[in-house]
């Protein structure tokens, strides 16, 4: 019998397998096909202040190999996640979540953050940096050490649970942003998120998505995905979560094997709604073919 | 909503560029007309959602019209093939019990969800009339499938090369067609003429580019006098008054 479980700061999880925020809503449209207490946990819609809409349609455009999406933070604000999709989580979700938390300003994402630190069903807390600072020029707080810092600072103050920075992969440094959360107190790191990309519809000569631009995701990133968890665990001594074009039960081993200590599926969940399901089923086998006894061990286990 | 495997029992066009797609497999996860499947395709990373023209318990009928890769990838498979299809998908059409003389009204590859919503119209003991909207006679499709179900059908083509000239609010208004509420699936301006033109209520079905099409994504998300609705999951079927055009 091999051992799946993995510890994120305290947290211990039955397997690594976490669907990523903006891939799993907020649980209610996978619990239909299939028990989601199988997860090892997952990380809900990146949640705001403020209801959002998002971006006009078309949002999504297909690429070889992943997608691209333009959604642009549609959820329907913090209060209505607390009084509405927590409670109802509650009804087919046993286990903790990990809250994703956005925000346009260090005031927002604090706010948010105290806010859902109080929820008993949070986990952890993961920080979604990678949305535009409105104050200071749209720059997105993951892309400069010293917003991502100002970000972690605001957020540790007010919160008592991990917090997880999510990174950016749209970076020259990326180790440097991650060195600049861990030194104002993350608890832990979760990367990467979308790769910004851009398709255009050559016969109707515009781009794709009405936002022009989006987050590229899907199997296509999974290099560059391991790559970056790579080297920033390598560089820092907090749990990172990897993320990034994740597919298969080998997929996430490694990913482990590169230094994550759970591992984020996110497209896949959209074009198989049964990803994490099959990915959790295969693990033991693939480990016993991998000689893996206990997960845990392999974690970072590249030099 | 239900993930299987099914059978291509056919696959053939119906005019140079909309095909039908006949599949036997499992449709229990199908519980109204003008819901859709969401078709897994080798070798293309998103599946294709394509509305359910027909279905009967163990057979499930598609028409298709070849757009793009997707569609073009499907036009060349054969009968044999085996797909992977997430069926039961969106609201559909719903049929309210005070309903007396529904309309129907279809344009171009708007048309196919409006058969199986015929054949539960007629099954309820209504009657059922059919405006079908095309560019030409030559991309008219499943006037004669409508007629052998026993609807009363009105074709009109842009270029008058069959029925009446003119767009399906031409054929209403010509024909004078008496009806209490109407149904409704094609491209965006002809649904937004329609509701302008007549005073009745009615459903209509949309679309829009999708990631998931179960709601897991959002990439499909409208504006609607209700609040934000995924056109994959609280849609594609909204009610006229709710919508935001």
């Amino acid at each position: 019998m091999v051992d799946t479980s993995v510890e994120l700061s305290g947290w211990r999880l039955d397997n690594p397998v976490v669907p990523a925020s903006g891939t799993f809503g907020y649980g209610n449209e996978f619990k239909d096909f299939y028990d989601i207490n199988i997860l090892g946990t997952f990380s809900f819609k990146g949640t705001t202040r403020e209801p959002r809409y998002g971006n006009p349609t078309p949002r999504i455009a297909e690429c070889t190999a992943g997608m691209i999406n333009a959604v642009g933070l549609q959820n329907p604000g913090i209060d209505a996640v607390i009084s509405d999709e927590l409670p109802r989580l509650k009804g087919y979700f046993n286990k903790k979540v990990i809250a994703n938390i956005s925000g346009f300003s260090v005031d927002e994402y604090a706010y948010c953050c105290e806010r859902i630190d109080r929820a008993e069903q949070v986990g952890l807390i993961e920080v979604n940096i990678s949305c535009p600072n409105v104050r200071h020029g749209g720059m997105s707080f993951g892309t400069s050490p010293e917003s991502a810092a100002e970000v972690t600072r605001a957020v540790k103050t007010v919160t008592t649970k991990p917090v997880y920075m999510k990174l950016s992969p749209n970076v020259s440094d990326i180790v440097a942003i991650a060195h600049a959360c861990v030194e104002t107190g993350a608890d832990g790191l979760c990367l990467i998120n979308t790769v910004l990309g851009m398709r255009i519809d050559v016969q109707r000569r515009q781009a794709v998505v009405a936002n022009t631009m989006g987050g590229f995701s899907g199997p296509a990133i999974f290099p560059l995905a391991v790559r970056m968890v790579y080297q920033v665990a390598k560089a820092c001594a907090v749990p990172v979560i990897g993320c990034g074009g994740v597919q298969s039960a080998r997929d996430v081993i490694e990913m482990m094997m590169a230094g994550a200590t759970a591992v984020e599926v996110g497209a896949a969940n959209l074009v198989n709604p049964y990803a994490c399901k099959e990915i959790i089923e295969a693990l033991p086998a693939e480990m016993e073919r991998l000689g893996i006894e206990k997960l845990s061990d392999i974690i970072g286990i590249i030099e | 909503m239900k993930k299987a495997i099914y059978k291509i029992r056919s696959n053939e066009p119906l005019t140079a560029s909309v095909w039908r797609m006949t599949l036997a497999g499992d449709t229990q996860a199908i519980t109204a007309p003008g819901q859709f499947v969401d078709i897994a395709i080798d070798g293309l990373f998103l599946r294709r959602p394509i509305s359910v023209c027909d279905c009967e318990p163990d057979r499930l009928t598609l028409i298709y019209k070849v757009v793009g890769e997707g569609t073009e990838r499907m036009s060349r498979m054969k009968a044999g093939d085996e797909l992977d299809l997430l069926t039961g998908l969106g609201n559909g059409f719903s049929i309210g019990a005070d309903l007396r003389r529904p309309l129907l009204v279809g344009g171009g590859v708007g048309v196919p969800p409006l058969y199986l919503l015929a054949k539960r119209l007629l099954a309820a003991g209504l009657p059922v009339q059919v405006v079908l909207g095309f560019n030409t006679a030559a991309e008219c499709f499943y006037e004669a499938e409508f007629r052998a179900l026993g609807c009363d059908v009105t074709v009109a083509t842009v270029d008058g090369s069959t029925g009446v000239r003119g767009f399906v609010t031409t054929a209403i208004a010509e024909r004078n067609l008496d009806f209490d509420y109407f149904y409704a699936c094609g491209p965006l301006p002809m649904l937004r003429a329609l509701c302008d033109a007549v005073p009745q209520d009615g459903q209509l079905s949309f679309e829009e580019r999708m990631g998931c099409g179960f709601g897991g994504c959002m990439g499909c998300t409208c504006k609607t006098k209700n609040g934000p609705k995924r056109i994959c999951k609280e849609g594609p079927v909204l009610e006229k008054g709710e919508i935001v055009w």
